[in-house]
């Protein structure tokens, strides 16, 4: 694939091609195909129902949608992270439920433990995430941990051949359905954020539950339940890294999740665009088109602006990501631009629908709705900034 | 293992083709390019062959350079093999001719299976796939839904206007698929990975035995007369009404325009 920055000698900087490679613009083809077909059709009926769409994730599992951004040798697809984020983007844009789907599944499970587990971990667990047969899903946030990660309560004994777990976990994407967790746990509450641990913890272990479903505003479709754990037993070669290392996963994985979560507002923002467009177009109102007004053309041409902005921060942060540089504060730069557009954007895209977008009729009421969660999970708009400032005052 | 040779071409996504109403002519730029769909339907009947079966599948197609964008789309879905036939002397080609270089092409291959569209959307004619047999000299069944292969012979269903054929074909045989027989399958993400670092085989006209009088322009015997736009229809007129009164009312329509 051909590189997508290259040193201009001159200015003595990096300079970034923003043109596709072929690979990329065969999946988007493909993505847009599938999208429009197998996830359009069923988005609104998912999100009425609180439906999870088992059904979409057998077919995506099937087309290697479900295992991207991991090597073959693990049963993956040997793709991109670039082309993984395009996933969810234009997953997104039609179904935001399914969009995060797939990102809590390959960026907050599987790239855990690929980054972190040790070869036989990563042999039992990734080609059965990486091909769908399971789903996966992460567990940080407790009802007293949220953005204070730190104040871990779930608690792991050292129980000689294995671990004993006590605790819950609230908020959990893709739980009830998931069959591996990644859930940190503290070994040592003395050593404050140093005494966390990570562990892989299968559905059916014995002392795990999964609890309350939410109901949400948003992303209806998506499982968010409570986990319990009830002296859950866990193997001992279920320690994910090495002791006390649990929050560093965690906060790593976050970084990358939160490109996952950028692609998936970034996919709300451009369908609430499209349907915006394709409306403004068509409704007449003083005998013109309401595009022909110079107050939806300036507002929508804002909009679209921020749109490619975000999509250009994503696309950034997804290359460092692919080359292995620091992208962290890229990460959270991209999630909050994304997030806050994608709140912006369906927004509007309910005035410009007026009393119909605030229907169930028109697909921005429910993309409004799916857009608020991007500005709140895998770290608030808040802790975004706080992670840029972090870099910016080092 | 068994060999399936199937037959595709790339052409204008008539589903996004406009017409320019001032001159009432196709408006051909910005139209997408796509693997033509009958011929999609036919790789998909090979590749779910190959499934089945284990099958070594081979796409050839006719086309100008860039058609290449068709065979690494063949490629992602899981082909083996792709060849594409260029050559300027190809160029202007009718069915006959292009008939004519495929069939030359197809005897450098084995196969047990030659598989094709039933037409593309680009021209409607339905002649290259019966014409291919018969300067190979195979069985042929057109129109194909279905097909169950039988290792020395081939069950195939064959639509009719007003229903359906069972046939039974021996292999070697060509078969043209309708797009309807089956859903094609997605690319796959790895598929589109590998696509671009496998070899789509290049052949001109010396690669392939044939007279080349029968190729390109000049190997076509079609001559265009004229071609017109068809008129576009009016809208029709709704009568909400109750059965014995929308006779009446269809009786007096056909009355007025002397239909009856």
């Amino acid at each position: 694939m051909a590189k997508k920055y290259y040193l201009c000698k001159n200015l003595k900087c990096l300079i970034m091609d923003f043109s596709l490679t072929k690979q990329e613009e065969l999946f988007l083809k493909m993505i847009r195909e599938f999208a429009e077909k197998e996830v359009k059709p069923l988005a609104a009926d998912v999100d009425e129902e609180e439906r999870f769409p088992m059904e979409t994730v057998e077919k995506m599992g099937k087309i290697g949608l479900m295992g991207i951004p991991v090597p073959k040798q693990y049963g993956g697809q040997g793709g991109t992270n670039q082309i993984y984020t395009m996933a969810v983007e234009e997953l997104s844009r039609v179904c935001a439920t399914t969009g995060v789907i797939v990102s809590a599944h390959t960026s907050l499970c599987i790239a855990p433990i690929l980054e972190n587990g040790n070869e036989e971990q990563k042999m039992k667990y990734i080609p059965k995430l990486a091909s769908g047969e399971w789903i996966g899903a992460f567990g940080l946030t407790e009802p007293n941990a949220g953005t204070d990660a730190a104040m871990q309560q779930t608690t792991a004994v050292d129980a000689g051949d294995k671990w004993i777990l006590n605790g819950s976990k609230i908020f959990i994407t893709n739980s009830g359905y998931a069959h591996v967790y990644i859930i940190m746990a503290m070994t040592d509450k003395s050593l404050g954020t140093k005494g966390i641990s990570a562990f892989i913890v299968e559905d059916g272990m014995p002392g795990f539950s999964v609890g309350k479903k939410e109901k949400k505003m948003g992303i209806r479709g998506s499982a968010t339940c409570e986990l319990i754990f009830e002296n859950c037993e866990v193997p001992k070669e279920n320690l994910l890294g090495n002791l006390g290392k649990g929050f560093g996963i965690a906060m790593k994985t976050l970084d990358g999740g939160r490109i996952g979560i950028a692609s998936q507002a970034l996919g709300i923002a451009q369908g609430a665009m499209d349907e915006t467009v394709k409306y403004t177009k068509e409704r007449k109102q003083f005998g013109k088109s309401i595009a022909s007004f110079q107050n939806t053309q300036f507002q929508m041409a804002d909009l679209e602006t921020k749109i490619q902005a975000a999509r250009l921060l994503v696309r950034s942060a997804a290359y460092k990501k692919d080359q292995k540089l620091p992208y962290s504060a890229d990460a959270a730069m991209c999630k909050l631009f994304a997030a806050e557009t994608a709140m912006e954007v369906t927004t509007k895209a309910v005035q410009f629908h007026g009393g119909y977008g605030y229907t169930r009729e028109y697909p921005v009421e429910r993309m409004m709705r799916d857009a608020k969660i991007t500005e709140i999970y895998e770290g608030t708009s808040e802790v975004q900034r706080m992670v840029i400032a972090g870099k910016l005052f080092k | 293992m068994m060999n399936i040779v199937v037959c595709i071409k790339q052409v204008p996504d008539t589903t996004e083709i406009k017409i320019n109403p001032a001159t009432g002519t196709l408006i051909r730029e910005g139209v997408p390019s796509i693997m033509n769909p009958d011929d999609k339907g036919g790789l998909e009947m090979a590749l779910r062959l190959k499934d089945l079966y284990g099958a070594n599948v081979t796409v050839i197609t006719m086309g100008p350079p860039q058609a290449d964008a068709i065979l690494r789309e063949a490629f992602a879905m899981g082909v083996d093999r792709t060849i594409l036939l260029t050559d300027r002397k190809f160029a202007g080609a009718d069915t006959l001719a292009t008939s004519n270089a495929l069939a030359a092409a197809l005897k450098c291959l084995d196969y047990d299976l030659i598989i094709t569209g039933r037409q593309a959307i680009d021209g409607d004619t339905a002649q290259v796939g019966p014409q291919m047999a018969e300067h190979l000299d195979l069985p042929q069944v057109s129109y194909v839904v279905d097909l169950k292969y039988e290792g020395r012979h081939v069950i195939v269903k064959k639509e009719t206007e007003d229903g359906y054929q069972m046939l039974e074909a021996e292999t070697p045989c060509v078969l043209t698929v309708l797009a309807s027989a089956n859903q094609a399958r997605y690319m796959t993400v790895s598929g589109i990975m590998e696509a671009f670092d496998k070899e789509v085989e290049i052949w001109n006209v010396s690669k392939i035995n044939v007279d080349e009088a029968k190729l390109g322009l000049a190997g076509s015997p079609t001559r265009v007369k004229s071609s017109f736009t068809k008129a576009q229809k009016g809208a029709g007129q709704v009568y909400e009404v109750d059965a014995e009164e929308a006779v009446g009312i269809i009786i007096s329509k056909l009355q007025e325009k002397y239909i009856i």
